[in-house]
């Protein structure tokens, strides 16, 4: 599976990207989500608090009953803030 | 129609573009944001913004259709910048064609509420020397759920969760 990591995420993963094999008990965001936090140090940091962390299965919006599998590109990302300042 | 770039635009050449040989339409309705110098703890001095290419392009051309779908609208318009901006840089351009004001009123309103809650897009903000992630703001998901319709607010899965 195709991970990517954006914004302050991204700082924490320390990385940008990464292919991960998952295991067979990870079939949706949420668990793909406790099983991440358990990675490493930086990706404890980055998932430690998953209220601030939104995701995305093939670029689009998911929530964490969403399934995943091995063939799907899924971002994490912190709230989006596009657009202008006011 | 849907551009996302690192290039400022030009808004005139931009507007005139969209009603240009379509003598059908009426009215052009526009917003333009631009970079302010003031961030949540200081002056800002630069901002950066940070995007997620390919879901960019998907969620703006999903918001052009909804538009598209809702009003009696001629073309939509969505012009984003990513990259390092400076206060009083142009960050983003919408515009809505019609036949007639109401129509291109509403749905500029309707995409620019949306879009701050459905583009994902990251903004860095560079304030006393310190560079800091701007934080999603409550009211911007409340701008976008007065758009909310029955058969939409049904699709909840859509819909980033609020903070």
């Amino acid at each position: 599976m195709k991970l990517l990591y954006f914004a302050w995420l991204r700082d924490r993963v320390g990385k940008s990207e990464e292919t991960v094999n998952l295991p067979a008990s990870v079939t949706t965001v949420g668990q793909l989500t406790a099983w991440l936090a358990r990675q490493s140090d930086g990706h404890a940091a980055a998932f430690d608090d998953p209220i601030g962390v939104h995701c995305a299965v093939n670029q689009e919006f998911a929530r964490d009953d969403v399934p995943v599998g091995p063939d799907d590109e899924v971002a994490f990302f912190p709230p989006v803030t596009g657009g202008w300042g006011g | 129609m849907i551009k996302v770039q690192s290039e400022d635009f030009d808004t005139g050449a931009e507007l005139a573009a969209l009603s240009r040989g379509r003598p059908e339409v009426g009215a052009v309705a526009s917003f333009i944001g631009l970079v302010r110098d003031v961030a949540g703890s200081g002056e800002l001095s630069a901002m950066t913004l940070e995007h997620y290419p390919g879901m960019t392009e998907k969620q703006l051309a999903q918001l052009e259709a909804e538009a598209l779908a809702r009003w009696p609208l001629d073309q939509v318009l969505i012009i984003h910048r990513y990259g390092r901006l400076l206060p009083g840089d142009q960050i983003v351009l919408c515009a809505a064609t019609s036949r007639h004001r109401q129509a291109a009123f509403e749905a500029c309103a309707f995409l620019m509420d949306w879009l701050k809650t459905k583009a994902p897009f990251w903004k860095l903000e560079e304030v006393n020397g310190e560079s800091n992630w701007v934080a999603a703001r409550q009211d911007d998901d409340d701008a976008a759920a007065r758009w909310q319709t029955d058969q939409s607010s049904s699709k909840k899965n859509d819909v980033p969760e609020t903070e």
